[in-house]
Order: C-alpha cells, then structure tokens, then sequence
C-alpha cells in the first residue's frame, strides 16, 4: 500500500513535458540484512506520462530494468594442458565487473531493441559483457573470457535475465520484481529503467537502492575492520577457552 | 536452518556447518593433526571466500586441538620440551615460507607450486606410511615379530649430532639439530600452503624420531595450537577475513568431536592407526593428482580480488 501512495505521489508531481515521462519507484531504497536473510526480491513500478502533444503509438510500450551491483575485480583464468597437466594459464582481467546483474524486460530483448540500439545503449547481458569497456580488448582472445564470466556469474544466479519480468497493469504502468539472492554482496545497487516503444528509446530513470548490514552483523563487520587486533585476539580467547569446556564437560574419565 | 555470515557475506546451514566441524575435528582428535588441509576445501566448495575459509578455520583448529592438549595434558601424554623445540623452529619457518609465498606470487607461479607441493607431499608422506604399514602387517600374519626401532645402535646417525638434549617423556635422547630443521621445514611448508603440517609433523615424530605413538599426538597438537593460534590473530589483523559466526559453528562442533576422536585413538591399536592415517593423506593426495590430471568440466574459473579503492 504504501509503494502506491508514493507511486501515485510521485505521478502526480510531474507535468509539463512534451513527450513521454517516465516515473518510476522502488518499494524499498534500503535492504536491511540480518541474521536470517536468505535472499530478498524488491519491486519497481513505473508510470508512463503522456499529455496533449504526446504522439499516439501505434505499438504499445516497453520496458526494460537493468540492476547493477557494487562493482568487483574479477581474473577469469583458462586452464590448458602443459604435458599431462592441466594448469591455469591464460587469463583476463575484468576491473569494473558489477558483483550483481539482472535485466528484466517486458519481452524478448531482440524484439524490442534493434541490434545496434542495444549494443550502443548496453540492454541485455550479452550487450553489456560485450561492451567494450567491460575489459580490454584483445583482438577477439577476451570473447571466451567475456562468455565464461557470463556463464559462470549466470550458473550462481548472480547474473540473469528475465524476458517476462515486466509486467503491464495497465498500457501505462508496469511493474517487476528484481530477484536478490542471498549471495548478492552488500553495497549500493542501481536500478535503470529504459522505456521503448518500436524499438526507439523515449525515456530513461535512474534510481538505486542499497543493501547493507544491520545490528549485530553490522557490528561484527565494523569490529573487525576497526578494532582488527581485538577481534583476532577476542576470537583466539574464544577458541582456546571452547577447547577447555570441551575438555572439562568429557572429564569422566 | 539458515544464518547470514557477516564477513564471508552468505548465509549457510548451521547444521551442515556443525556436521562439517564434528566430522573434521573427530579426524582431528583421532590422528593429532589440525584437519585444515580437510576443512578448507569443503569450506571454499560451500561457496565461502576462500580468504575467510583459510582465516576461519584456524579458530577451529585452535579449539579443537586445545582440547586435545589438555586431554594429552591431564593423561601425561605429552612432551612439552619437544613441542618447545617444534614451536621455536616452526615459527622461524613459517616466516621463510610467508616471504617465499610472496616472492612465487609475484613470480606468478604461485599456483603451480601450490599444487605440485600438495600432490608431492601427500602422496609420499602417504605412499611411505602405507608401504611401512603393510610390510608391518605381514611380518605379523607370517608369525614374525616386529620391534620397535628404540634400541642402541639402531638410531640413525643424524641423532648423534651434536647439541644433544634429552626428552624424557618421549624417550628421545637426540641431537636438537635435526628437529629444529625438520620444525622449520614444517612451518616453512605450512606457511606456503596455508596449512598448519600436522600431517607431517605427526609422521616424521613416529618415524623419524621414534616417539611413542600415545606422545605423539598430544605433542603435535601442543604445535599446532601455537602456530595457528599465532596465525588465526595474523589473519584477522591483516586480512579481516575471521568470522566469527561461521568460526563459533566450525568450534562448537569441532570441540565435540575432536573428544570422540581423541577417545576412539586410544583404543585403536599403534599399527592400524598408522594404516588409517596413511589412507587418509594417500586419499587426499589422490584426489588433488586428479584435480591436475583429468580434463576438467569447466575450463575457466573467476577469482575476486580486493578492490582497493
């Protein structure tokens, strides 16, 4: 109930544009994981806006959610034979990798975008792994190394796509619900919305959302970053004095 | 049941964590070993950071042989001016093998050495003892008898060097040379391969040395307990990779079973003990052999590194 009332608040507030508007609303800016988080999925509406001058589309529109994740350094390395070996040997580095991917359309990426559009505008995951800023190009030895990151953050579910996620309720709202596994790292996500219609690009929203930790595993993150010597030694403590209990509850003998 | 690690960032079945901890901390117990070289890889498989495997079940480690020293402790089990000597040896090796971990890594080879040491040192260690064991076996099956090398004359001549020092408990009249070197080659080997060579240091004792099985294991868990606990506060304070809750459901069930395990090691004979601990480094060693040899179903793999930003 209340992502409507900030949905329809949010509509009402804008105006006055000559094309297409597009409002768009997360159901929640702040992810809070404690100690039974499993996972979460969060939920994007959008409005379209049209007013007097607006055109009439003869197709109806289209949706696209691309979510990015906190930005990770990743090496892929390809193991070969050397003799009877088999050894890492090659590898690729990826310095701006997002920990997190997932686009979610209202249908198939192919029918909605063109081909060049989505490799010039980055929509679907094979466009974006493909983009050339996404590692060093090496005169086509990084394809297998963009397909295997592909296919190994696919196979962890930390990369997906999602061809029926965007749904219409109405020819001018959707919504869709962006699947966070439980492996998804904290930090900050960013949630872009790209509105179609016969696959031009009328409008663009950007919002994020973060994930973080909360209470006692917040804590344990900060003590062990900030008091780094008392936590080892805390820990160390711990353990020696388990051993004794141990000890002392077996003493029958 | 599920809980949220807060530094490895996952959450995990708590049950399957304190199945994990009881069954590597009963081996643990049973053979004197720490159970790193066994807990690491089935931690890194359930998908944790392998920087916070390595990290955390250390504290594991501390636990479950701490409970082993005391229970050597109390049943005077123990040598602990031999583990002295292990200790002070160890500790200049482990800091050879941290310089030479970081001298392979910028070489690039690291991983390379990594493994070839694994197979290498598994499989011989492993090969050696079941070689012994089965020889053992047979002499008694034909009606022989077999003695326990402790006589005069049947020592090896580097235990004459000089430097003698007597270790009553574990009936060893040696030269501190030769144990000193082999503490330091354990700790070197430990360091580079992040693990604590219980698995080593339990052997050479029985064979090298001569101890009394029944010392040995306490002694080796004396070691152990002082270098990974030096290790475990490293880790936190250079790589903030200990968590804590995953390293308080590794201990709970290590503690327990690292009791059973040392229970069940009194009651097994000296020569089926070797056996079993024999099988288990040659399994080991097997299993990363074919880690390098068999054609692998995926060829790549991905590895994060920090960003430092």
């Amino acid at each position: 109930m209340r992502f409507l009332v900030s949905f329809a608040l949010l509509a009402a507030s804008l105006g006055g544009a000559s094309a297409e508007n597009l409002v768009t609303s997360l159901s929640s800016h702040r992810v809070l994981i404690n100690s039974n988080y499993t996972g979460t999925a969060i939920a994007v509406f959008g409005a379209i806006e049209r007013d007097a001058q607006t055109i009439s589309r003869g197709t109806g529109y289209d949706a696209a959610v691309t979510v990015r994740g906190p930005p990770q350094y990743l090496v892929v390395r390809e193991k070969e034979r050397l003799g009877p070996l088999w050894l890492n040997r090659e590898q690729q580095k990826f310095p701006q990798t997002p920990a997190y991917l997932s686009v979610l359309t209202s249908r198939p990426i192919s029918e909605i975008t063109s081909d060049q559009l989505r490799q010039r505008q980055k929509i679907g995951l094979q466009a974006i792994v493909n983009a050339p800023d996404f590692t060093n190009d090496r005169e086509g030895a990084d394809e297998p190394f963009r397909e295997a990151l592909l296919r190994l953050k696919r196979r962890d579910g930390l990369y997906l796509e999602d061809a029926r996620a965007v749904a219409f309720l109405t020819p001018t709202i959707f919504k869709a619900s962006i699947p966070l596994p439980a492996i998804a790292p904290p930090g900050n996500y960013d949630v872009e919305v790209t509105l179609l219609a016969d696959t031009v690009i009328l409008a663009r929203s950007l919002t994020h959302f973060e994930l973080v930790k909360t209470g006692f595993e917040q804590q344990v993150g900060e003590a062990s970053r900030d008091w780094s010597w008392l936590y080892g030694v805390s820990t160390a403590v711990f353990a020696l004095f388990s051993g004794w209990i141990a000890n002392v509850i077996f003493r029958r003998d | 049941m599920q809980i949220y690690l807060p530094i490895a960032e996952m959450p995990v079945s708590v049950l399957l964590i304190l199945g994990m901890g009881a069954a590597v901390g009963f081996i643990s117990g049973l053979f004197g070993i720490g159970g790193g070289f066994l807990m690491t890889p089935l931690l890194i498989f359930l998908g944790i950071p392998p920087a916070v495997a390595v990290a955390t079940q250390s504290a594991q480690i501390v636990a479950s042989s701490n409970t082993s020293v005391l229970n050597a402790f109390r049943r005077k089990a123990l040598d602990f001016k031999l583990g002295g000597v292990l200790v002070a040896g160890g500790f200049v090796g482990s800091v050879l093998g941290v310089w030479f971990f970081a001298a392979a890594r910028r070489a690039g080879q690291l991983d390379v050495v990594i493994v070839v040491s694994y197979v290498t040192l598994f499989t011989v260690v492993g090969s050696l003892m079941l070689k012994e064991s089965v020889s053992e076996f047979w002499t008694k099956r034909r009606g022989g008898t077999v003695r326990v090398k402790r006589q005069a004359g049947e020592h090896a001549a580097y235990l004459f060097w000089p430097l003698r020092m007597r270790f009553y408990r574990s009936k060893l009249y040696a030269s501190v040379i030769p144990i000193l070197g082999f503490a330091l080659f354990v700790g070197f080997v430990g360091a580079l391969l992040g693990i604590g060579g219980g698995f080593i240091m339990v052997p050479a004792l029985l064979y090298i040395f001569r101890v009394p099985t029944s010392i040995v294991v306490g002694t080796s868990q004396f070691q152990i307990v002082c270098t990974t606990l030096v290790s475990l506060i490293l880790h936190a304070v250079a790589n903030q990779a200990v968590d804590i809750v995953l390293a308080m459901l590794l201990i709970a069930g290590g503690v327990f079973g690292a009791q059973f395990g040392a229970r069940a090691g009194r009651n097994l004979r000296a020569e089926l003990f070797r056996f079993l601990l024999a099988i288990l480094l040659l399994a080991v060693g097997i299993r990363f052999a074919l880690e390098l040899v068999v054609t692998p179903n995926e060829f790549f793999s991905i590895t994060t590194q920090e960003l430092r930003t």
